[in-house]
């Protein structure tokens, strides 16, 4: 790792260190928490069972149908040139951005009871189309996933060394050979960690079992927490099912850390296409066929909330605006409390790694078990803990910054740890040659490398704030909104036109949120 | 199988690629120059992976510029990335046979021997990632003596290897182009490997690929670029 | 640095502005939201309120029935809640058990509920009987009973409530419980098919009905006066169950830990005065709990009035209820 002997001052460790205390309180912490309240000598009942059964069966259909779609769909963006490709891929990375509540309601406009599809196939004397229940959950998050997998896949296009094209182009290697020698191979490494990735975000799913779930017999685990704390007190069976949750995620989690190579978001997919198989008609139409139906799929739901939502913008009541106003301060916070503790948690591993090695890895080990602990685990033990001292309502927007804050920690770290590594092995020995101390070599040696990783990292995690509906329907009391919950509200009470606008706005600032973190670490930095 | 670049102009971003020289049958030509100057892009553009904006390619005075890389007679050894990692090297050799891999027994045979010329017999069901560096090249060597192609393209093949065995594959390289007289390009970035098998040089500095001129006496006299080059 | 030296500013301004002088006593009334809404009571019943006691009425919407009181299980002894109103008697057992409410001053002299009324800590405010409603243009083939409702075609969809969040949702858990007994199972696994949706709340519900999402929603016998008094529309109407109808009353308590308990008092006596019981009719859309002295509005007559009224007693409600919600999880679940 790092080659400079940094000492380890003590400012180190009291930052580093209530950082790395504070991630372990959030996420083991908060197991126990719920451990200790559970009473895991109630038996599970058959309803908890189908629950468990539907919140599995689910994630499987969706991660399944998400790969078998999204194969096809990398393989034409990879082999295919052509004017508008470069957007389809842009738009294809901002699956995290979006806040699912807005595709949601863009899914209803397109798939609803009342939807375009619905009116489209009532020409021909056919009924309604119903998704909500198994289908609307599977469709919601084969929507969310397809982008994931098709990039994962790209990823992997990409990876494979131009030299190996050129050989078949010039060994004669026809596409179904192509597919064997090349894609094949590629597949069976990539396939398996995306699946377990996707199979694992969606069991840990609420908004959208909240949104379309239709009734008991289409309830994930966490939307049965979620209802279990809020509709009827009942501690107990909240913690029996976060403790399920939490064991299920942790598995599933082990398993994609040591399956998935790690996913480069921002690499390799702006290379030129140079292919020169299937040019045949038939693989032609195919891929325009599954590039077309695809995009189609993905874009229709968001063009409708665009669409529908400019004209309801205008006319938003104001509480609105003070859920906006919550919203981004809530994501201010939690890119702020993200960025810190990357960075503090980043500047101990390294001065950790040169002496105690392991103590520098579980850290980083550490720092991926939020992605086991889902929100809602995290969210009901912090609620265990903190109910007997204060009432939950009060500390609704500050527990929503700081478990948002957790949840974004592992991406921010990934991006952080390296960029940090890779300044001190440049410009520390120099600083520490030249005697600069703490703050001045931070802000002058350090700082300058690392400020387009945190600027990405703060704009996500700001983003992934925004979006957020899990922690915020547990502490917040009917007068406290964020965006996403009051849009939520809107759409429960069938004010779908004012949701569209709420949508609309939640979008335009998620994104201009990140668009300014991002472009802000990206900007001269040049100290003349 | 003569080799012509007529007038032929190639920009790739900020980089731009001339040449306008003809290649006789049978020759040997080293692409000699600094890096980043365009041999890959020339050797690239010779075997069809890359089209020129403006000007012609021939093959034996037939114009070819338009025509996929597979239909080109021409086999192609790059620096790394010459074997498929999941295919063994005889399955690797026999693409050179047959590209779907049907193989009858005369084809098997064939892939024996062409594995023997190269000095890697029996070791045929080994993977690539159990060999070396060198091995892997002399498996990729041997899968383009198979094609029995009139043009072999050479990119820097050898570079990682050490002197001695680098000499030994290029004869082998002399030895396999004499016998089927084909025509050779090499690119490379040593003198002394262009000296030790080449009668022609072409020189490739900042985007232009000078006409061939004898490897000797390039050497001997090198004008400017090619001075600053060798530091002489 | 200096972006998040000018939001702070930015928020401190925000939070100081509406501190407006408050000499008045303030009393707080969590409430369900509908009650608050603009078109409920709540508007004119804090105008009403305000001109005689000196006061400032604050009414808080914490979401349906049943929420309302897991909130203030939430919030316990630290709430600002002086009262609580929209509670009904299937949660008087699982709210004396929390022992945050306190008896009421004052009994008033009459009340009209079709029961006779014991209760020390619960005041009724209004009661209804709980129907489905339709849309009387679009469906000529009417269900007469549950199992009439079972028999429609599978795509004939109604939505209801979820028992654990919303009186209504309990309502019909209690309902189907009380007129089936032991083959409340088999209803509800007869009806699983036929539901579209299970809500949170009332209103997401009815929202979804008038939308014309599903073509029944469970509500009140009186939903249909608010379509033709004040929209002048008499395309809804409630189906008549000929098993009966299960009965909703309405009910309000003090919370122990007021900090206004004379306030508290008088709102409770002004909640049975003719005032605000005349106010509930036409805000509320149920019958009041003591009938006005101008009686009940014109329009009241077209509603349909069920031949059997069924109730489970308030201290009976919570076992059933705890039964009966394990039944519709698993029937619901299949």
């Amino acid at each position: 790792m790092a080659h400079s002997s940094q000492p380890i001052r003590p400012i180190h460790f009291i930052l580093g260190g209530s950082a790395f205390a504070l991630l372990l309180l959030l996420t083991l912490g908060t197991v126990i928490a719920l451990w200790w309240h559970a009473e895991t000598s109630v038996a599970l009942t058959p309803s908890d069972w189908s629950i468990i059964q539907f919140t599995i069966v689910q994630a499987l259909a969706s991660a399944s149908i998400s790969i078998i779609i999204a194969i096809p769909t990398a393989r034409a963006l990879s082999r295919r040139n052509f004017r508008g490709r470069q957007i389809i891929l842009t738009i294809m990375g901002a699956p995290f951005i979006l806040p699912s509540i807005v595709a949601i309601l863009g899914i209803l406009a397109v798939w609803g009871r009342s939807g375009y599809i619905s009116d489209l196939i009532a020409n021909f004397g056919v009924g309604p189309i119903n998704i909500y229940g198994f289908g609307g959950v599977v469709l919601a998050h084969v929507f969310f996933n397809i982008p994931l997998a098709t990039r994962i896949f790209l990823q992997g296009w990409s990876a494979i060394p131009i030299e190996h094209f050129r050989l078949s182009a010039q060994l004669g290697i026809n596409t179904a050979g192509i597919t064997r020698h090349l894609e094949r191979p590629m597949l069976h490494a990539a396939v398996p960690g995306a699946f377990l990735l996707i199979f694992l975000l969606c069991v840990s799913s609420f908004t959208v079992a909240l949104a379309l779930g239709g009734g008991p017999k289409a309830t994930t685990i966490e939307l049965a927490i979620y209802q279990a704390l809020r509709f009827d007190f009942n501690l107990a069976k909240a913690s029996q099912l976060a403790m399920i949750q939490f064991a299920l995620c942790v598995v599933l989690g082990g398993l994609t850390i040591l399956l998935s190579k790690p996913i480069h978001f921002s690499q390799g997919l702006d290379r030129k296409v140079e292919r020169w198989d299937a040019h045949e008609i038939q693989y032609r139409i195919f891929d325009v066929f599954i590039l077309t139906i695809v995009c189609l799929f993905l874009f229709l739901p968001l063009y409708s909330v665009l669409i529908r939502g400019i004209i309801p913008l205008f006319t938003l009541p104001a509480t609105v605006w003070v859920a906006a106003l919550n919203s981004i301060t809530v994501a201010l916070l939690s890119a702020i409390i993200s960025v810190a503790m990357a960075l503090t948690m980043s500047a101990l591993i390294i001065r950790l790694a040169h002496k105690y090695q392991t103590a520098s890895q579980a850290m980083e080990i550490v720092s991926f078990l939020t992605l086991a602990a889902s929100p809602f685990v995290i969210g009901t033990g912090l609620f265990v803990i903190t109910f007997p001292f204060i009432s939950p309502f009060t500390i609704a927007l500050p527990v929503t910054a700081l478990v948002n804050a957790a949840m974004s920690l592992p991406f921010s770290l990934r991006m952080i740890l390296p960029a940090m590594i890779r300044a001190e092995s440049h410009n520390g020995r120099l600083a520490d040659s030249l005697g600069m101390q703490t703050w001045t070599r931070f802000y002058i040696a350090i700082w300058p490398r690392l400020r387009q990783p945190v600027g990405f990292s703060a704009g996500l995690a700001a983003a992934l704030s925004m979006g957020d509906l899990g922690v915020i329907t547990l502490f917040a009391p009917p007068d406290v909104a964020t965006l996403p919950l009051i849009m939520y509200r809107m759409m429960s009470s069938y004010q779908l036109e004012a949701a569209a606008g709420v949508a609309l706005l939640l979008v335009s600032l998620s994104l201009s949120l990140f668009w300014i973190f991002d472009k802000g670490g990206r900007l001269e930095h040049n100290l003349r | 199988m003569s080799i012509t670049l007529d007038k032929i102009k190639l920009s790739h971003g900020e980089f731009t690629l001339t040449a306008d020289f003809k290649i006789k049958e049978g020759q040997k030509v080293a692409l000699l120059g600094p890096s980043g100057g365009g041999k890959s892009t020339l050797l690239s553009t010779i075997a069809g992976f890359k089209i020129p904006d403006i000007g012609r390619v021939l093959y034996n005075e037939i114009d070819i510029t338009n025509m996929p890389p597979a239909k080109r007679p021409i086999a192609l050894l790059f620096q790394e990335h010459n074997l498929f990692p999941h295919l063994s090297v005889e399955k690797n050799v026999a693409l050179g046979i047959n590209p779907t891999l049907r193989l009858s027994a005369l084809d098997i045979k064939v892939v024996k021997d062409a594995l023997y010329r190269v000095g890697l017999d029996g070791q045929g069901q080994k993977m690539p990632f159990e060999l070396s560096g060198g091995q892997q090249q002399r498996v990729a060597l041997a899968r383009c003596l198979l094609r029995k192609q009139p043009i072999l393209c050479l990119d820097e093949p050898f570079a990682a290897l050490g002197p001695a065995l680098k000499r030994e594959m290029l004869d082998l390289v002399k030895e396999i182009v004499d016998s089927t007289k084909a025509t050779l390009l090499m690119v490379t970035h040593q003198p002394e490997d262009a000296s030790y098998i080449t009668d022609q040089t072409v020189l490739i500095a900042d985007g232009q690929a000078h006409s061939p001129i004898e490897t000797t006496k390039l050497l001997a006299n090198p004008p400017i670029a090619l001075a600053q080059y060798l530091g002489t | 640095m200096n972006k998040l030296t000018i939001l702070a500013a930015g928020l401190t301004l925000a939070l100081a502005i509406p501190a407006h002088a408050q000499d008045l006593p303030k009393l707080t009334v969590y409430t369900y939201d509908s009650f608050v809404s603009d078109w409920g009571p709540g508007p004119s019943i804090e105008k009403a309120f305000e001109a005689t006691c000196e006061c400032d009425l604050d009414l808080v919407g914490a979401g349906d029935g049943a929420a309302l009181l897991t909130r203030l299980q939430l919030e316990g002894t630290r709430t600002e809640a002086d009262i609580a109103l929209g509670l009904d008697t299937n949660l008087i057992a699982r709210a004396n058990a929390t022992g945050l409410f306190t008896n009421y001053a004052n009994r008033p002299e009459r009340l009209d509920v079709p029961i006779t009324w014991t209760d020390d800590t619960f005041l009724p405010y209004d009661w209804g009987y709980f129907a489905f409603v339709y849309d009387n243009t679009k469906i000529s083939n009417v269900p007469n009973n549950f199992e009439a409702l079972i028999a429609m075609p599978d795509d004939f969809k109604i939505v209801i409530q979820d028992p654990r969040s919303s009186t209504p949702g309990l309502g019909l858990l209690l309902w189907v419980k009380e007129a089936y007994g032991d083959r409340a199972p088999e209803i509800w696994a007869g009806l699983a098919p036929k539901i579209l949706t299970v809500t949170a709340g009332w209103s997401e519900a009815y929202g979804m009905f008038t939308d014309g999402e599903a073509d029944m929603v469970l509500s009140y016998t009186t939903s249909p006066a608010y379509h033709i008094i004040a929209e002048g529309d008499e395309t809804k109407s409630a189906a008549k169950f000929d098993e009966g109808h299960y009965m909703q009353i309405e009910v309000a308590a003090k919370l122990a830990s007021t900090d206004q308990p004379k306030l508290a008092d008088q709102f409770l006596e002004f909640m049975t005065s003719n005032e605000f019981q005349s106010i509930i009719p036409t805000t509320n859309w149920m019958y009041p709990a003591v009938i006005p002295t101008n009686g009940l509005p014109k329009g009241f007559e077209k509603l349909i009035t069920p031949s059997k009224s069924l109730i489970i007693s308030a201290d009976k409600a919570q076992m059933v209820r705890d039964e009966a919600l394990a039944e519709w999880l698993t029937a619901l679940s299949q």
